[in-house]
């Protein structure tokens, strides 16, 4: 590799050629300030703030799309770094809703900080700012454009990664703007609601639709029973939220922290998980015996649920029947658990913590209420959920470790590890294998189906049948997949499909600015906690077989199929 | 029809402005519809806000049905010294509408235009192709006159 040696305020630096001035200047311990500049994206340089001076250059540069020369000397600070810097953040706040006080993002906006870091205690500029409609179309995601300082980094998320095409700019000069669609709200130009924009934008222009008053009302309602579920990808990501660092696991805090907040029952979605995998792996079983429509496609993450409705309706077949597991929860919470402690479904509100805005627009579709009322009544994202514990006052980092409550909090590893890309495929192959040869696992351990890569394939011997899997994540890599399958060209019988990037530790509803090598963090943090279960087979999950013996009978059951399944419809974008 | 356009151009990304050009020519209100957009995007295989971006991006395309006539009066420094902003208030008076805008009866869209090359008869005018210039009062009405008559 060759490398380049240059001066950075009067350092000497020595970087592999096409290194940016920015990752230079991090090297010999200088931070330029950023904006438009996100990690794992395309660089977009539109921003301007991270300017420098260049010795005999006339312009100052944008370091971040600079890449160095040898002998360069750099200067990342001086008067006209200094006034550049400050002139173009002033003009962005000068066409911003600067109302920082009733702003969602108060205190964690990269705005706010840049014009704190770059000391901007006064504007020059008068606001001119033209408002223009919010788009609360859907119940996922808020889009205020009066917030957005146009940094591109939602586009790239939504051209790039996902693949989804929704957030473009349109508009050119001083009239341009981000749109969706054909300049639509996000509820009529084909968005998945994965939230993955949300996770990039710096500002308060893209951001989850907060309901946490929705919650605290249940909560000091005291005619409500309110039990809470809460999914894998949580616990090791809600550390983030106070500062610990990624790849922090927090589950006994997480459920202290949870009964602190006032819920009566403290559930976990990783007993719906397991419970998810019984019915998927026997619907697999069924498929495979009873040539059924092959290759059979996960179906618990609602983003993807979002994208094939839109844009694969042809293949809606593929998809098992299965709700996802926040859903079989509710209903399971609503009727099992209901009858348990003797009382009705409408006495009940359930609120699930998810890493996912689309699990907010899944809760509320109409078919989502097979308790007789609506299933799942709130589902909250991990940064709502963080919003509510600082409001109560609660120090997470000092909260001790509690367990669970029994019997919707008891457990697996299989469960656990649904929060990562290929986690469901290999609970799923844990569970079948025991069931379909009747021998024990030699190694629990499906190492192939892990990690980050954007598709993964494994296949499995079942008693002289074998099995070609394959797991995706992201929406672009799932697009590849689906394309060999409308082709006739895909050599698989099951697939599980993640619609965010590294699956669901890497969810729209997660702490901002997530990044590839924090989703590595999040991934062995969550492969941490399977090893660390004494049961890591769903079909051991002592709670789930006391489901099926006291009220479900068996897995796909008429019961099952009633409170469990669900189907799917054309909504052909 | 817009199959037809697409088709005669080929599948190709690259083609997107002349395909949106050829299909706003083609329909006599001067204007790309919601569902043209749609039909390109999906025929193409480019998504909706792409397509809408190009669309937006440049000033000769229309998202909004346009008159039959479309006036381009030419508000570059040449003309705008030679009194273009009376021939904008002359034409906005007779018709009754503000620059951006169409006439009722869909005959008449007011827009504004850089340079048409026509400096030495400043203050032009481009209408549905033809050039005028010397504008003045009189000018204008009589070009409108005729234009109704048509
Ligand atoms: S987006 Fe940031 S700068 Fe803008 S109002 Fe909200 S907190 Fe303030
Ligand atoms: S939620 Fe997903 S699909 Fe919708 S605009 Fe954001 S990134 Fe695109
Ligand atoms: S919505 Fe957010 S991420 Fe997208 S361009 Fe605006 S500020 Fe940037
Ligand atoms: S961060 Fe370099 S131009 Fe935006
Ligand atoms: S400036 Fe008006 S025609 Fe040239």
């Amino acid at each position: 590799m060759n490398t380049v040696t240059l001066t950075i305020d009067g350092q000497k630096v020595t970087v592999p050629e096409n290194t940016s001035i920015l990752d230079a200047a991090k090297k010999a311990g200088i931070d330029i300030p950023t904006l438009c500049y996100f990690p794992d994206q395309n660089i977009k340089g539109n921003c301007r703030v991270c300017v420098v001076e260049v010795e005999g250059s006339r312009t100052l540069a944008a370091s971040c799309s600079t890449p160095v020369n040898e002998g360069m000397a750099v200067k990342t600070w001086s008067k006209n770094v200094m006034n550049a810097r400050r002139t173009i953040v002033q003009l962005m706040l000068a066409d911003h809703d600067e109302d920082c006080n009733e702003c969602v993002k108060n205190g964690v906006c990269e705005l706010q900080s840049l014009a704190q870091r770059l000391n901007i205690q006064h504007n020059p500029f008068k606001n001119i700012l033209k408002p223009k409609p919010i788009d609360t179309s859907t119940p996922s995601l808020i889009r205020n454009p009066n917030k957005c300082v146009k940094c591109g980094r939602c586009v790239d998320m939504c051209q790039e990664t996902q693949q989804v095409g929704i957030l473009f700019d349109a508009y050119r000069g001083a009239d341009s703007e981000i749109v969706s669609g054909l300049g639509k709200y996000l509820s009529d130009a084909g968005c998945i609601l994965c939230g993955q924009c949300s996770t990039v934008c710096p500002v308060a222009a893209i951001y989850e639709n907060d309901e946490t008053d929705k919650v605290w009302q249940a909560i000091f309602d005291t005619s409500k029973r309110v039990i809470v579920q809460t999914a894998p990808a949580i616990r090791v990501s809600i550390a983030e939220e106070f500062d610990m660092l990624p790849g922090t696991v927090a589950l006994g805090q997480l459920a202290a922290g949870l009964r602190r907040l006032g819920f009566d029952d403290v559930f976990d979605t990783d007993f719906a998980a397991d419970l998810t995998i019984m019915e998927e792996g026997h619907e697999l079983l069924d498929r495979l015996q009873h040539g059924g429509m092959l290759p059979m496609i996960t179906s618990c993450s609602p983003g993807w649920i979002n994208f094939i409705e839109q844009y694969y309706p042809d293949l809606l077949p593929h998809l098992s029947t299965c709700k996802s597991p926040q859903q079989m929860f509710g209903s399971i919470a609503k009727t099992y658990y209901a009858q348990k402690i003797g009382l009705k479904p409408e006495d009940i509100f359930v609120v699930s913590i998810m890493p996912c805005t689309a699990k907010k627009y899944e809760s509320g579709r109409p078919e989502m209420n097979d308790s007789g009322v609506r299933d799942v009544d709130v589902a909250l994202t991990t940064r709502e959920l963080a919003r509510m514990i600082r409001q109560a006052g609660i120090d997470f980092t000092a909260l001790p470790e509690e367990p669970f409550d029994e019997p919707l909090g008891i457990s697996t590893g299989a469960g656990a590890i649904f929060g990562a890309t290929g986690g469901v495929m290999e609970a799923a192959l844990r569970t079948v294998y025991e069931v379909v040869t009747g021998n024990t696992l030699p190694s629990l351990d499906f190492t192939d189906v892990r990690g980050l890569k954007g598709i993964k394939e494994a296949s499995v011997d079942l008693d002289d049948v074998k099995v070609n899997v394959a797991v995706a994540h992201g929406i672009a890599n799932a697009k590849k997949l689906l394309e060999l399958i409308r082709n006739g060209a895909a050599d698989y019988q099951f697939i599980e499909i993640m619609c965010c990037p590294g699956g669901c530790i890497g969810g729209g509803g997660q702490p901002y600015r997530t990044t590839n090598a924090i989703r590595q963090q999040r991934i062995k943090a969550i492969y941490e906690v399977d090893k660390a279960m004494p049961l890591r087979k769903s079909h051991e999950n002592p709670a789930v077989q006391a489901l099926y013996e006291e009220f479900l009978g068996r897995p796909l059951s008429e019961k099952s199929h009633h409170l469990l399944h669900t189907t799917y419809s054309n909504r052909q974008h | 029809m817009v199959e037809e356009i697409i088709n005669s151009h080929g599948i190709a990304e690259d083609k997107l402005v002349p395909i949106l050009l050829d299909i706003q020519n083609s329909n006599d209100k001067h204007y790309l519809s919601e569902d043209d957009l749609k039909q390109v995007s999906r025929l193409l295989g480019i998504p909706e806000s792409r397509v809408y971006s190009v669309a937006t991006f440049y000033s000769f395309f229309s998202l909004q049905p346009r008159g039959k006539y479309i006036i381009q009066i030419c508000d570059n420094a040449p003309c705008i010294v030679n009194g273009a902003y009376n021939v904008i208030d002359d034409f906005r008076h007779i018709l009754g509408i503000d620059m951006g805008q169409t006439t009722p009866d869909g005959l008449f869209t007011l827009e504004y235009s850089s340079c048409l090359g026509c400096c030495s008869h400043a203050p032009a005018a481009r209408i549905s192709g033809e050039l005028y210039g010397d504008l003045d009062s009189e000018k204008i009405k009589s070009i409108l006159s005729d234009l109704r008559r048509r």
